[in-house]
C-alpha cells in the first residue's frame, strides 16, 4: 500500500487501524469512522481511505461517495484553524455576506479554501443554531456573536 | 387551565449554600459566558467565598446573555442579565456577600426550594416579565431553571415519573392511545399525528424494531432542538424510552446534527446517568423491559433532516431520500419498523403522560394541540426561544415577545418555517399559529424558526438565499429537485443582478408548481415555498427589480446606482483612492464626481465613505 499522502509525508497507518479495531464488526460504522479518522489526522487522504475500504470490506468508492456526500468530510489538508461564518436565514438578514467578505479579505483567501501558511481555513456554514447572536462565526468550538465587518480582523488576530 | 407555570422548584433538599447558575448553551457561551465563568472563580477565591457553581442551559432568552443567577439560601433566585466579566466584582461584592441584589443589572427574581423564600422589594417576578406574560412554558419548563447535566435535578422536577407510571401501570397498547388521544403532531415540520405512527409501528411483529429521535435540525434560524438537548436533554430521553416501551423497540438512535457539539457531549453524559438508574438498558425498573440508546453524529447535510435519509445516514450510507412505500413504520431502518419522532415531539411525551391526553388537548386549537417552541430571531429587540400555546398570533409573538422591531424600522415580514415555509406579510399579523393557519398563509410549522425582517430586507434576495440553500443542500437524486430549484435560482440571481426579465415571475409560478409537484422527498416539495410566498405577497418588489431595476431596499447590489451626494460629500477622497477602475475624479477643491460610464458596481465606495454620501 502506498504509505505516503500527496505532500510525500509518511503516514502513520497505526491511529487509523486502532479506530478500525474498535468498530470491527459494527453495524453502520463508516459515518463515525471517517468521523473518527478525520479527527485524528486533519482530513482523509487516499491511501487511508483504502486502508478503511480493505478493512471494511467496502469498495474505496463506495467510501469516497459518502465522504462527498457530506459536507463535513474533507478530502483535502486544513487549516490548523477553522473558521465558519455561518450563513444562516438570521445572519444573513444582519449581514452576514458582509461578514464572509471581511475574513475573505483579512486571510486574502475565497471561501472553502486555506491560507497559505496553513494557519486558516475559511468556510461557510449553513447554520449554528446561535441565532440569537446573529451574525456569528465559529472558530474551531468557539461561537463569536454579534460580529461586524470591523471586529473580524481583531478576531483573526486574537486566535493567531 | 393554570395560565402561568408555577416555577418553583420542587427540591427534595433546599439549596444548601448559596449558588451561582451562570447560562452556558450555545447562546451564552457565545456571548462570553467561559470569560465570565472565569471573573466569577477567580473573584470567588479572591473573596475566600465558597459557593456551588452550576451551569445551566438556555432560558429562551438569548439576547439577555451571559445570564447569571444568584442564589442565597432563604431568598429568591435572581437572575442578572447581559453579565460582562467587568460587572462580576460587583455582583459578587454586593449580592453574594452582602445579600443586596445589584438592582441596576436584576432581571427578575423566582422563586426556589418551596415558596417560602423571601423576595426582594422591586424586582418583578420572572413570570411577570412582559415577554413571559402570554407563554406557555411546559416543555422548556427546566431548560435553564436545572443542571442539564444532573439527573438528580431533573427527578427532583418530577422526572421519570411518567415512566415509572407506563412501566408499572399501563400496557403499551395503553401508551398508544394515550398519545393518540392527546393530538400531539409531529413538531418536526409535516405535524403528522404521532400518536398514529406509534400505533401503526407497533403493529408490526418483529423482533427488531426502532426509534429514532430526530435532531438534525437543520432549518437555518431554528435552535428549539439544540436549546432542549443543551437545557433539558432527561425529557428527551424519557420521552423516547416511553415511545420504546409503547411500539415495543429494542434500540434507538438520537441523531443529531454535527454542528452541535455541546449537545452531542450533553446527551452522551445524559444517557450514562439514565443507564445507571435504570431508567434505561435491560431490564428497565425490573420490568423486564430492555430498551438501548445511541447517539449518532450527522455529517453535515440537510437532506438528513428527511426520515428515510436519516435512517441511510445512520446505517452509513449516502443520506438519500427513497420512494415510499414502503413506509418507515413498516420497513425503516435496516428495513425493521421505525418510529421516527422529532426532539421537541419526544419532549412533550413524559407531559402528556403525567398530567393525560385530555390536560394536553385543552391547550391549543381544534387540530393542532399543545404548545410550539418557535426561535425568534432577526431584526427583532428580543431575540430568543418561546413557548406558546398553539392559536396564539403571529402578532402576539412578535410585538409582545420579540418586544417589536429594532431601531424603530418597520415590520415588514416574518419567516416561518425555514427552507420549507413561506414569509408571512403584515396583513396576516393576526393570523394564529397552527398546522394548519400556516399553510393556508403559504407557510409551514416547519421546525418552528421565525426569522423577522423589517423594511430594509429585500424579499427577492430572501427567495434566492433559500432557493440558494436549497439547490445547495439538494441530495441530486431527482431532477425535479437538482435541476429545477438550480434553474429558478438562477431566474432569481438574474433579477437581483438587474436582468430580470418580464416573462420570469410567471415562469418561476409555473416551475414552482412543477419542482412541488414532482419532487421525490418533502425537501424538494416544499423548496419552491420561499419564492411562491415572496412572489404571493411581494409581488410588486419583484417588479420593481424586473421592470424598473432597482431594489427598493438597496439590497441587491448590482441595482445600485451610484451616485455623490454633494451635500453630504466632505471631498475626503477615500472612495477616489479606493475605485479600482478610476470612476470617480474630483480632489480637495473640485466636486467629486462619479463616471457612470466606468462604474463596476464593486460597492467598495459606497462601503469606504464614512458620510453616507453615496447612494
Amino acid at each position: 500500500m502506498n504509505t505516503t499522502n500527496d505532500q510525500n509525508e509518511e503516514i502513520d497507518f497505526s491511529k487509523a487501524e486502532a479506530i478500525l479495531d474498535e468498530y470491527e464488526g459494527v453495524h453502520g460504522a463508516l459515518i463515525p469512522v471517517l468521523q473518527k479518522i478525520q479527527g485524528a489526522y486533519g482530513y482523509l487522504q487516499e491511501p487511508v481511505i483504502n486502508l478503511v475500504a480493505e478493512r471494511m470490506n467496502m469498495s474505496a468508492s463506495e467510501i469516497v461517495g459518502v465522504a462527498t456526500f457530506y459536507a463535513q468530510f474533507h478530502l483535502k489538508p486544513r487549516g490548523v484553524h477553522i473558521i465558519k461564518v455561518c450563513c444562516g436565514t438570521a445572519c444573513h438578514v444582519k449581514g452576514a455576506p458582509n461578514i464572509v467578505g471581511k475574513f475573505s479579505e483579512v486571510l486574502d483567501v475565497p471561501v472553502g479554501s486555506t491560507t497559505e501558511d496553513k494557519l486558516f481555513t475559511l468556510e461557510e456554514v449553513a447554520c449554528i443554531g446561535a441565532c440569537s447572536l446573529a451574525p456569528v462565526a465559529m472558530i474551531d468550538e468557539d461561537v463569536h456573536g454579534k460580529l461586524g465587518p470591523d471586529n473580524v480582523p481583531s478576531i483573526v488576530e486574537e486566535v493567531k | 387551565m393554570a395560565k402561568k407555570i408555577n416555577r418553583s422548584v420542587r427540591r427534595k433538599s433546599a439549596a444548601k449554600g448559596t449558588k451561582i447558575m451562570i447560562g452556558m448553551g450555545t447562546c451564552g457561551l457565545g456571548a462570553g459566558a467561559k470569560g465570565v465563568l472565569e471573573s466569577i472563580n477567580e473573584g470567588l477565591k479572591k473573596q475566600k467565598l465558597s459557593v456551588d457553581i452550576v451551569p445551566i442551559g438556555c432560558i429562551g432568552l438569548c439576547t439577555q446573555e451571559v445570564l447569571v443567577d444568584v442564589i442565597i439560601p432563604g431568598r429568591t433566585r435572581v437572575t442578572y442579565k447581559n453579565v460582562g466579566q467587568d460587572l462580576v466584582p460587583q455582583i459578587l461584592e454586593e449580592h453574594v456577600r452582602d445579600g443586596n441584589v445589584v438592582k441596576k443589572h436584576a432581571l427578575s427574581q423566582m422563586h426556589y426550594g418551596d415558596n417560602s423564600c423571601t423576595p426582594y422589594k422591586d424586582l418583578p417576578f420572572f413570570d411577570e416579565l412582559e415577554v413571559n406574560k402570554s407563554q406557555l412554558k411546559y416543555v422548556t419548563g427546566n431548560c435553564g431553571i436545572i443542571d442539564p447535566d444532573s439527573i438528580d435535578e431533573y427527578i427532583a422536577q418530577g422526572g421519570y415519573l411518567a415512566l415509572k407510571k407506563v412501566i408499572s401501570t399501563m400496557t403499551p397498547e395503553q401508551v398508544v392511545n394515550e398519545v393518540s388521544k392527546s393530538g400531539l403532531r409531529g413538531r418536526g415540520g409535516g405535524g403528522f399525528s404521532a400518536g398514529w405512527k406509534w400505533g401503526s409501528t407497533a403493529k408490526y411483529d418483529s423482533a427488531e424494531k426502532y426509534i429514532i429521535c430526530n435532531a438534525d435540525e437543520g432549518d437555518p434560524g431554528a435552535f428549539m432542538d439544540r436549546s432542549l438537548l443543551e437545557g433539558d436533554p432527561h425529557a428527551v430521553l424519557e420521552g423516547m424510552i416511553i415511545a420504546g416501551y409503547a411500539i415495543k423497540a429494542s434500540a434507538g438512535y438520537l441523531y443529531v446534527r454535527a454542528e452541535y457539539p455541546l449537545a452531542v457531549k450533553r446527551l452522551r453524559h445524559t444517557i450514562a446517568e439514565a443507564e445507571k438508574r435504570n431508567f434505561l438498558g435491560e431490564n428497565i425498573l425490573q420490568s423486564g423491559y430492555n430498551f438501548h440508546l445511541a447517539v449518532k453524529e450527522g455529517a453535515g447535510a440537510f437532506v438528513c433532516g428527511e426520515s428515510t435519509a436519516l435512517q441511510f445516514s445512520i446505517e452509513g450510507k449516502r443520506g438519500m431520500p427513497r420512494t415510499r412505500p414502503p413506509q418507515s413504520v413498516e420497513a425503516g431502518l435496516w428495513d425493521k419498523p421505525t418510529c421516527l419522532n422529532n426532539v421537541e415531539t419526544f419532549a412533550n411525551v413524559p407531559l402528556i403522560l403525567n398530567r393525560g391526553a385530555s390536560w394536553f388537548s385543552s391547550i391549543g386549537t381544534e387540530n393542532s394541540k399543545g404548545t410550539k417552541i418557535f426561535s425568534l430571531t432577526g431584526k427583532i429587540k428580543q431575540a430568543g426561544l418561546v413557548e406558546v400555546p398553539m392559536g396564539t398570533t403571529i402578532r402576539d409573538i412578535v410585538f409582545s415577545m420579540g418586544g417589536g422591531i429594532q431601531k424603530r424600522k418597520r415590520f415588514k415580514a416574518v419567516q416561518i418555517g425555514g427552507p420549507s415555509g413561506g414569509c408571512i406579510p403584515e396583513s396576516l399579523l393576526d393570523s394564529p399559529v397552527d398546522f394548519e393557519s400556516l399553510k393556508q398563509a403559504g407557510a409551514m410549522m416547519g421546525s418552528g424558526s421565525f426569522v423577522v425582517v423589517d423594511e430594509t430586507t429585500c424579499m427577492v434576495d430572501m427567495a434566492r438565499f433559500f432557493l440558494d440553500f436549497c439547490a445547495k443542500e439538494s441530495c441530486g437524486k431527482c431532477p425535479p429537485c437538482r435541476i429545477g430549484t438550480t434553474l429558478m435560482l438562477e431566474i432569481l440571481n438574474r433579477i437581483t443582478n438587474g436582468e430580470g426579465e418580464e416573462k420570469d415571475l410567471d415562469l418561476l409560478e409555473q416551475m414552482c408548481d412543477e419542482v412541488r409537484t414532482m419532487s421525490l422527498c418533502g425537501l424538494g416539495q416544499s423548496a419552491p415555498n420561499p419564492v411562491k410566498s415572496t412572489i404571493r405577497y411581494f409581488r410588486d418588489e419583484y417588479i420593481s427589480h424586473i421592470r424598473d431595476k432597482v431594489c427598493p431596499t438597496a439590497t441587491c447590489v448590482a441595482l445600485h446606482r451610484y451616485e455623490i451626494v454633494p451635500d453630504k460629500c466632505t471631498k475626503c477622497l477615500l472612495c477616489v483612492k479606493n475605485c479600482p477602475v478610476e470612476a470617480i475624479t474630483g480632489s480637495r477643491q473640485e466636486e467629486v464626481f462619479l463616471h457612470k460610464d466606468k462604474c463596476i458596481k464593486c460597492n467598495l465606495c459606497y462601503e469606504k465613505c464614512n458620510f453616507m454620501a453615496i447612494k
